[in-house]
């Protein structure tokens, strides 16, 4: 029998009551007690009751997320490591993924979204990439009210003071504000990193006797038990007291972290290497050994702290940030401590590998913790939850969204549109990030559907873009996210890359009600088919649940990041209008009714309502593919998918951001779906007339259909019959609309 | 030309820096905030970034590092010296240039592209003055300021090297200064990055690459 120093030891009812307290539903304790044969330690308690949460295990989603496809050929690893890795050719491997910081960024705005940039940029350097890119997919309540400004406002603060500390750049993201998001703001981030393809590091410890370096900032109190009370549960009144569980940025660090590790990968110094985020030291030291199927000694005393008096729970669970865990052969020890010491980066020796399977923890020459590392890592509860499709979705389905009549004077109704906070531009934000930094940068934000970075050394360009689409998934979470998914897909595409591989970002309420559980399950069956039917299977991601306050649920917000390749930057295309006299086309689906859950429903205070068609997944295709060899072969100036507010709003931003008028001849059609139908598969390009034939020839080819329907050129915008405005006006609407809203 | 670009713990656009200059015909040499010597090279950048964080004042801690030392005698004796955004914060902590730069009158970090004129002819700029340059500005802390009687007295001395157009001036400025000399004209410091408007494939022109093209310029009679 295993004995306890007196600060480590439980009595049965104080073990129980302590477990829920940590977040532990009793048969989840029992469960502890069976696979331990006894009470478990202080220390254990506090590892299981991180491990086991639904932040860090899965338990409620697992049984979905199986069902996603993670196989290609240039898939080099998926889902259960810390990022997504493509085969992007010349030996070149790119590392990318998406993680919310939903939570922690409603109680401390700046410090939620800094980390959150923090986290997601060592799930790429874990895998021996070095950090190219981050976007941020942003969703708020209505900035009407002063508490959204000030979270959007330290939201963008942290995300910029962070990624523009340690020297990433920004390449893109979105801003969306519904009511939906007042008291649930979704913070996520994705990060994307480039590594030779030789440097790919997997997460496992690998040979007996390899020593455990902790490497980074010292481990203190900040962010304790931050996955299993932040992330694991909805909020009520009073939560400013959850503010220490808030972990605090320090980029600085970070940027040293990423030099040392890059360098010790350069010199092929470690065997092993796992990031510390939620759960610190015990999910890294549980999850490396468990995959390996070995365990791991360590010792507690040798953890450097920035508080000597904290207890050995609070050791293992802080999620203090900018720390890793590397494992390294005895031999490459003094290597190893001489490059951290060069780049200034703490290190200590915190353990070792050991054969078997258990996880030993030591404290004071007394053992604290030991049980066997696959039962915290691996082999959590894992739950089938209860599900029902929701009541609501038959009032949705009710609602008669499609037919709209707009005012008379639609000139001023559109410059009202688009200076409204869901369609006006975002320079504001994306102003406060550094898009530059690295000198790789092709398309910045706002410039390209996806935003575009070349890789370091070759001729290579990675495209990206997220999207989510909180009221689609809303009326209908399955049809919803395949058509975000078609989205992100076609907004690749249009920058002339092509898609590859996809991360998810599923931001939801609470699964232990059936409602949001089978809003879930729908979401993942429409992720799975979306990313089957464009062969763009899902490399990981993250899911937050949880993501209510008092009771109200957040819309289903799956968000997706697609990212695709482009063989040459200097065929990437970007979504500004260019040359006076080239002709408009739009490709693709003939427009349909496409108002369910439109901006311009939202803009006109409608009622949620109506119902989504589905989108035609084998025409996105078909249309991808024509994107890429119109960019390739050099036949198109600027191509830009019609999407969120319509016709309106993508011809508003190619000329806004080109800086050129456009003459758009209308179909003569009901002009509400005209203007601002959101149906899928359309996309507006730009060709020089000395390349129109070859351009139709194309498509033809391409069997995707393609109609002229105007010119570039003037200072005007116009819509034959139904909008004429000067561009400055229109310029003026879009752009100076969010600094005003937000603060100049 | 030789040119060394300095990595201070926390700079971002080192090796930016060096690929601008060696697309300008320069050798790039990688030189390290630790060291002593200057390895032998003909001029010294000191790039852009957020050295030791920038958690105490802007360049407050970098212009303290060992490498300095040599620096300063190199800057004495004529050797060309260019600051770039976090190393023209360096360079005016360090006492090379005059001035400080405060945080940006907005309070918030701004990334745009900014239009600039050229107004004096330094080591950084042969023949360049009176060009007009569109390149990058990305500072949280980019305001430069003086006393009026320091400014009155570089204007007069033609130390003033850079100057946002009308209208354009990101950060509130005095007097619109994005970039000012030492004296002697072999110090420049600036806030905007040259560096990164070097590459026709990416994004934000090729403006930037006269200055470091005007480096290997000869000195006119």
């Amino acid at each position: 029998m295993t004995s306890f120093p007196d600060n480590e030891t439980l009595e049965p009812d104080r073990a129980l009551e302590l477990a829920v307290e940590l977040g532990l539903k009793p048969d989840e304790y029992d469960r502890i007690v069976t696979t331990l044969g006894r009470i478990p330690s202080v220390s254990e308690l506090g590892m299981y009751s991180v491990m086991w949460s639904e932040h860090c295990s899965y338990k409620s989603s697992k049984v979905h997320l199986r069902n996603l496809d993670a196989d290609a050929p240039w898939i080099l690893a998926g889902p259960g490591e810390n990022a997504g890795v493509i085969d992007v050719g010349d030996d070149l491997a790119v590392a990318f993924k998406i993680e919310s910081h939903n939570h922690p960024s409603f109680v401390e705005p700046y410090q939620g979204a800094a980390t959150g940039v923090g986290g997601i940029l060592r799930d790429i350097f874990t895998m021996g990439a070095r950090p190219i890119a981050v976007m941020d997919p942003l969703r708020f309540g209505m900035p009407t009210d002063a508490l959204q400004r000030r979270l959007v406002d330290g939201v963008v603060r942290g995300v910029g003071g962070y990624g523009n500390c340690v020297g990433v750049p920004n390449i893109g993201g979105e801003v969306e504000f519904d009511d939906c998001y007042a008291g649930n703001p979704l913070v996520n981030v994705l990060a994307i990193g480039v590594m030779d393809k030789d440097h790919l590091q997997l997460a496992r410890a690998e040979a007996v006797g390899d020593l455990a370096v902790l490497l980074g900032s010292g481990t203190g109190r900040d962010g304790i038990g931050g996955a299993s009370v932040l992330a694991s549960a909805e909020f009520d009144e009073g939560d400013s007291d959850k503010r220490p569980n808030v972990q605090v940025g320090d980029p600085f660090a970070e940027k040293l972290l990423i030099e040392c590790c890059l360098d010790l990968y350069e010199r092929d110094l470690v065997s092993g290497i796992q990031d510390m985020g939620a759960a610190g030291i015990a999910c890294s030291t549980s999850e490396l050994a468990s995959k390996a199927s070995m365990g791991m000694e360590v010792d507690l005393d040798e953890v450097h702290l920035r508080d000597p008096t904290m207890e050995s729970w609070e050791i293992l669970c802080s999620e203090s940030q900018e720390r890793m865990l590397a494992l390294v052969s005895p031999d490459k020890l003094d290597e190893v401590l001489a490059i951290a010491k060069k780049w200034e980066v703490p290190a200590s020796v915190i353990g070792t590998v050991t054969e078997g399977d258990q996880l030993v923890l030591h404290r004071d020459g007394n053992v604290i913790a030991d049980l066997p590392a696959r039962s915290l890592a691996d082999e959590g509860p894992t739950y089938e939850r209860p599900m029902q499709r929701p009541g609501w979705l038959d009032d949705y389905a009710a609602v008669d969204a499609e037919d709209v009549d707009l005012p008379d004077d639609l000139g001023s109704f559109v410059l009202s549109f688009v200076s409204s906070p869901n369609v006006a531009s975002r320079r504001w934000v994306w102003e406060q990030y550094d898009s530059y930094v690295q000198a790789g940068t092709v398309l910045p934000p706002g410039m390209a559907d996806a935003g575009v970075v070349r890789l370091p050394d070759s001729k290579k360009a990675i495209a990206c873009s997220t999207d989510g689409n909180g009221r689609w998934c809303e009326l209908d979470p399955r049809e919803g996210t395949r058509r975000i998914v078609a989205e992100a897909f076609r907004n690749v595409s249009t920058t002339g890359a092509r898609p590859l591989a996809t991360t998810n970002c599923l931001n939801f309420g609470n699964p232990e009600r059936p409602e949001i559980m089978w809003q879930f399950a729908e979401a993942v069956q429409g992720l799975g088919e979306a990313t089957r039917a464009l062969g763009i299977p899902v490399t990981g991601g993250n899911v937050s649940f949880y993501n209510e306050t008092r009771g109200v649920a957040i819309h289903p917000t799956p968000v997706v990041g697609v990212v695709g390749v482009l063989d040459d930057a200097s065929h990437a295309l970007g979504l500004g209008f260019e040359d006076e006299g080239d002709i408009l086309f739009l490709i693709g689906a003939d427009v349909a009714p496409g108002l369910a859950g439109s901006e311009l429903q939202r803009f006109l205070d409608r009622p949620l309502g109506g119902t989504l068609a589905p989108v035609d997944l084998e025409l996105e295709a078909r249309l991808g593919e024509l994107l890429h060899l119109a960019a390739r072969q050099r036949l198109v100036n600027s191509a830009h998918d019609i999407s969120s507010g319509g016709l309106l709003a993508a011809l508003v931003e190619s000329a806004v951001a080109g800086q050129v008028g456009v003459h758009y001849d209308a179909e003569g059609l009901d002009p509400a779906q005209e203007l601002f139908s959101e149906s899928p598969g359309r996309v507006l390009v730009t060709v020089s007339s000395v390349n129109v034939r070859d351009f139709a020839q194309l498509c033809s080819d391409a069997d995707v259909s393609v109609r002229d329907v105007g010119t570039i050129g003037g200072e005007r915008l116009i819509v034959e019959g139904l909008v004429d405005l000067p561009l400055d006006d229109v310029v003026d609407a879009h752009e100076r609309a969010l600094p005003r809203i937000l603060g100049s | 030309m030789r040119v060394g670009v300095i990595t201070f713990p926390g700079s971002l656009d080192d090796r930016d820096t060096i690929a601008a200059l060696e697309r300008a015909g320069h050798s790039g040499v990688a030189l390290w905030h630790a060291d002593t010597g200057l390895a032998d090279v003909e001029a010294v950048i000191l790039p852009g970034g957020f050295s030791y964080g920038d958690y105490l004042r802007c360049g407050a801690v970098a212009h303290n590092a060992r490498i300095m030392g040599a620096v300063k005698k190199f800057a004495a004796d004529g050797g060309p010296v260019l600051g770039i955004c976090n190393g023209f914060q360096i360079l005016c902590e360090a006492g090379l240039l005059p001035g400080a730069l405060l945080r940006n009158e907005s309070l918030r970090f701004t990334c745009r592209q900014v239009r600039l004129s050229v107004e004096a002819e330094t080591t950084w700029t042969r023949g360049l003055e009176g060009r007009h340059l569109v390149i990058p500005v990305k500072n949280g802390e980019g305001r430069w300021y003086a006393d009026d009687a320091t400014v009155d007295a570089i204007e007069e001395n033609g130390q003033v090297v850079f100057r946002y157009s009308q209208g354009r001036n990101p950060n509130g400025s005095v007097r619109d200064i994005a970039g000012v000399s030492n004296e002697a004209g072999n110090v420049v410091g600036l806030m905007p990055h040259p560096e990164h408007a070097t590459d026709p494939a990416l994004w934000g022109g090729i403006d930037g690459l006269a200055v470091f093209e005007a480096l290997a310029a000869p000195v006119a009679a």
